[in-house]
């Protein structure tokens, strides 16, 4: 009885798995925060993605050879949980039949879907995961957009040495693997630079109650605070920094303040910066694809929304991905990830290059940041690029 | 729970000659039962194998971890009554364990698991003595405890990676013949996990020791006074029952290829593993097997469909509830009930 | 010097306020021998009511305070009739997990409605700086609600004909009953003026940080603590087992890196519970 069950129960199972593709279509699997903690800046690179594959199939497709190949999207929400993560990958490549993959949302959450990728040995482009200990694995297939995160705060670092050399600085940083290894990385360089380092205190993702921390922050008599991690925690973070008028001179926080509602907070928001992979104001002339300027102006368009540098990293990953396709002339992955190798392209997300070195395959070596800080002009709160000086739109507000 | 309480008392109380392990063994080949497991257990691992399906065979995994959190918990829960909330905290422990030694000391994972075993269970026989002490509520409350004073402490604990956890690189599946091997390697360990933890609750069902622990789950104070050692026979069954979830939880993770604290000591999983016990009927063997698969597939079902994935939690819970208030004997319970034929088929 | 002072009372302000969310948890455990697993949800349900309350009419938060337990109360009622009713006095398997279940149902429906993304209630009152150190005006109004609340809570159990019913029902259901106490009424009501506090704490707490349907999981373990260090089953317990908790987290945060604070929460959770199963401030029962 309980035999026939399990066969009954393996027989539907097989059932369920009818493969999810036809002839000519590619099948991008990923998934996406639509819910909990990571859903803000999640959903900012879902809608690159979406755009980009609208504007692709607009235009007719992929082209592989002399065949085009509509782009067809399976994506589930991930309720930015890691465990949920392996299971809905490996649904996407043994049951929806994934031909590629978009990476999900934050190192975390990167670092396990592409274990998941490299058992199957399926291309997977990371978007939106920027700790470089995942790609120092041996990975084959994993192919990073952004600029690592031990770079992330190269840009206040290099503020504050002109401001404040002498600073003490605090760093506040969430316990994930993105913010860890930012916060880790810019510890020494800040020590190597001559900081002092007031302070340093982790937190864990879920916190809301950053009194404690704070009160931590005042008794340090730090001038600077660098850290922060995604957006729920950040945001809380500034609030409570200014509620609790912590008397900082620099604040610098990770992703967070990259988003437009991070203008929501007001006056907690003035002064605050954030180092950034890409901003509207950007003027990379690409190789392939739109502009930033056109970019800026199709999201807007469409979402009603400023696009931050998630959205165009999702629009920019997936291009570097169409490029390699369509100058394979396969989707077989090895060939794909042949083309992926020799990339040295600028779209409108700016330069990539990936590292064919075997101890760090797939890591990006080419992408520059910026430094944007949101400033109060004329009444109205605006983000503005202050670093580089070559990209710079506005002074430092310091 | 299947049968009254002074009989279950009474004949833990008294004493049989004592039969050796052989004859008990002889005696139990004949019985159907164990063949069942057997069979029922060679079948999941051919399966996905002779169907060449690897969705199927990552379903069942899933399913074969859950059969061993829920049967293991029912050692503690269906047989000696104690509600071990936090019972999620083997699994976790156990996967640390056997991952950090697979990675860092490139220990085989099987003799990594089974070390993760061997430490989960005397650190619960050590913990058990002191918590079993608490009955009731504030036993549940303890073991919920227990899991996130050990969660909070792995966040901070550097050498396995913090909050962050530990990675896997692929090179660590290389001894295994690469990443493909590794995962159907893991896949016949973690099935034959299953098998085992269903041998060994029909046999502490079927043993004096088990007569003993459920006459502790009926009346810890009858039994006390009948002559069962039960803080000892507690922390023994608690120990126990912590042995393969934590051998389960150090491959499924060397298997997932990365375990971090809040997976690995989710609370929500615990809970889920008491659900499926409940679902399948807690006190028998086959309950937790029926329960654990049924939860797999619903939830599967719930979590892929367009209509339904918002509301899983929401289905989920009144199943629950609908079983804790109409059917708190579960499934088998009322098939047993209602068909006597069942009773002797299945145990 | 001045920084530990300031840590304390901080911890003492917030304590106050996780006294009044584990008040709700011993009230109902005494009355009843129930641990009710759906209290976080609840808790997230008065953070919600305040959201859509000041969102919607633009009330000052507090104002939603007296809403949040109104609906606390309709809420608990329902849950009680509906599923707490059948369990009171069967294995407490059944009502830890009759009530989780209606957390799982809770939470999902939550989940379906409002998706788990953070929700944040705008409140500004003016603050009280100590040197350096800021005490936010939220914090303090919320301790202050939370210790009037508290002896509303007491006045109530002792001085009125419900409350009474409701202690002698405690202390003794069946002596109750040949008192003429209707004691599923009493413990219905009990039941709902739990869930009412519960839904309390979750409003005021949505004053304080932002949350997301999830953070009642948060609260509801902390309740679990509070409980434990007050006593199962003393609601007065419950406020000087918060401020002892506040207390001890002030006083190890500027010692220890905070992320360590939950190992001494829950290590003193577990050693407590073992060497005091009764609670530490357990002088009175409810």
């Amino acid at each position: 009885m309980k035999t026939t069950a399990a066969l009954l129960l393996g027989a539907a199972m097989a059932l369920a798995a009818v493969p999810a593709f036809a002839e000519d279509t590619i099948t991008i699997g990923f998934t996406a925060s639509q819910t909990g903690k990571l859903n803000n800046d999640s959903t900012s690179q879902l809608r690159g993605f979406e755009l980009w594959r609208d504007d692709v199939n607009a235009k007719g497709g992929i082209k592989v050879g002399d065949k085009s190949y509509k782009v067809k999207f399976v994506s589930y929400d991930d309720e930015s949980q890691n465990t949920r993560v392996q299971q809905l990958y490996t649904r996407l490549i043994t049951q929806d039949k994934a031909q590629f993959l978009f990476s999900p949302y934050s190192s975390g959450l990167v670092a396990t879907a592409a274990i998941i990728s490299e058992q199957y040995g399926k291309i997977m482009m990371s978007i939106g995961g920027a700790e470089e200990k995942t790609y120092k694995l041996g990975n084959k297939y994993l192919f990073q957009t952004y600029t690592g995160a031990s770079k992330y705060l190269a840009g206040a670092l290099d503020v504050l040495k002109k401001k404040n050399p002498k600073a003490k600085i605090a760093f506040v940083y969430e316990d994930d693997p993105f913010s860890k290894a930012v916060a880790q990385a810019t510890r020494e360089l800040a020590k190597q630079d001559g900081f002092t380092v007031a302070l340093e205190e982790s937190y864990s993702s879920s916190t809301t109650d950053f009194g404690p921390i704070i009160n931590k922050v005042i008794s340090s008599g730090a001038d600077a605070l660098l850290g922060g991690g995604h957006y729920a925690d950040g945001s809380t973070l500034a609030r409570q920094l200014h509620d609790q008028k912590a008397k900082l001179k620099w604040v610098t926080l990770l992703v967070a303040p990259d988003s437009p509602n991070f203008a929501k907070l007001g006056d907690a928001a003035v002064g605050v910066s954030v180092p950034s992979q890409w901003e509207p104001q950007v003027t990379y002339k690409p190789d392939f694809g739109p502009t930033p300027a056109e970019f800026t102006k199709e999201f807007k368009a469409k979402f009603n929304i400023e696009p931050g540098y998630h959205a165009a990293g999702g629009y920019g990953g997936a291009l570097i991905l169409q490029h390699a396709i369509e100058k394979a002339g396969s989707i077989d992955p090895q060939k794909v990830a042949a083309e992926l190798n020799k990339t040295d392209v600028t779209t409108l997300f700016g330069p990539c290059k990936f590292s064919t070195d075997p101890k760090s395959h797939g890591l990006q070596i080419a992408h520059t940041m910026v430094l944007a800080q949101w400033q109060m002009k004329d009444g109205k709160l605006v983000k503005e690029v202050i670093w580089p000086d070559n990209a710079k739109t506005s002074d430092i507000m310091y | 729970m299947t049968t009254s309480i002074s009989h279950d008392v009474a004949k833990a109380g008294t004493f049989k000659p004592r039969k050796g392990w052989g004859e008990e063994i002889a005696l139990q080949v004949r019985q159907p039962f164990p063949w069942l497991i057997a069979i029922f257990t060679l079948i999941c691992a051919l399966a996905p194998y002779v169907l060449d399906d690897v969705s199927l065979r990552e379903s069942l995994l899933l399913a074969a971890v859950y059969v061993t959190l829920a049967t293991n918990l029912n050692l503690m829960i269906g047989y000696a009554g104690y509600v071990n909330f936090g019972n999620i905290v083997f699994f976790g422990v156990g996967g640390y364990i056997g991952v950090y030694m697979a990675t860092a000391w490139h220990v085989h994972i099987v003799l990594a698991a089974l070390a993760g075993g061997i430490c989960v269970s005397v650190l619960a026989y050590v913990f058990g003595r002191g918590i079993l002490r608490l009955r009731g509520a504030f036993f549940a409350l303890a073991t919920i405890g227990v899991n996130e004073a050990i969660q909070a402490f792995v966040v901070n604990f550097e050498p396995w990676g913090g909050a962050t956890g530990i990675y896997l690189s692929m090179d660590a599946y290389e001894p295994l013949g690469g990443p493909m091997n590794a995962l159907w390697l893991c896949y016949y360990l973690i099935i034959a996990v299953m098998g085992l933890s269903l041998l060994l609750s029909y046999g502490i069902k079927k043993s004096k020791f088990g007569l003993a622990i459920m006459a502790i789950g009926q009346n810890e104070d009858a039994a006390a006074v009948l002559g069962v050692p039960t803080p000892k026979y507690k922390a023994i069954v608690y120990s126990i029952s912590g042995f393969l979830p934590a051998v389960a939880g150090a491959l499924y993770f060397f298997k997932s290829g990365i375990i971090e604290p809040t997976s690995a000591f989710d609370l929500t999983t615990s809970i889920e593993a008491i659900v499926m016990l409940m679902l399948g009927g807690a006190g028998t063997v086959t309950g937790p097997v029926i329960g654990a698969f049924l939860y797999e597939e619903l939830r599967g079902y719930l979590l892929f469909s367009e209509t339904f994935s918002h509301l899983q939690l929401v289905l989920a819970g009144v199943l629950l509830l609908l079983i804790v208030l109409f059917v708190p004997g579960g499934l088998m319970g009322f098939l047993r009930q209602r068909l006597p034929f069942v009773r002797r088929w299945l145990q | 010097m001045i920084g530990i002072f300031a840590s304390i009372l901080d911890g003492i302000l917030v304590g106050a306020v996780y006294g009044l969310a584990a008040m709700g948890l011993t009230l109902i455990w005494g009355v009843m021998n129930v641990i009710n697993l759906s209290h976080g949800a609840i808790i997230v349900l008065g953070m919600f009511v305040v959201y859509f309350l000041t969102e919607l009419t633009g009330i000052s938060p507090y104002l939603g305070i007296p809403t949040g337990m109104i609906v606390g109360f309709i809420a608990g009622l329902i849950i009680y009739w509906v599923s707490v009713n059948r369990v009171i006095g069967r294995p407490i398997l059944m009502s830890l997990l009759a009530t989780f279940a209606l957390n799982m149902i809770i939470i999902g429906l939550a989940t379906a409605a409002w998706t788990t993304s953070p929700y944040n209630v705008p409140v500004a009152l003016p603050g009280i700086s100590v040197g350096n150190y800021t005490f936010t005006g939220t914090h303090i109004m919320a301790a202050i609600i939370a210790v009037v609340i508290a002896g509303l809570l007491y006045l109530f159990l002792h001085f009125t004909r419900p409350g009474k019913a409701i202690r002698a029902v405690a202390s003794n259901r069946d002596a109750a009953e040949l008192n003429g106490i209707p004691t599923r009424q009493t413990l219905s009501m009990a039941f709902g003026l739990g869930v009412a506090l519960a839904c309390i704490s979750g409003a005021l707490i949505s004053t304080l940080f932002p949350f997301t349907v999830l953070s009642g999981e948060a609260y509801q373990l902390k309740s679990f603590v509070v409980t434990v260090l007050g006593g199962l089953g003393n609601p007065a317990g419950a406020l000087l087992g918060g401020i002892a908790l506040g207390i001890v987290e002030g006083l190890a945060t500027p010692f220890t890196p905070v992320s360590w604070i939950p190992i001494i929460e829950f290590g003193l959770f577990v050693a407590t519970l073992i060497a005091f199963p009764r609670g530490i401030f357990a002088f009175t029962r409810p």
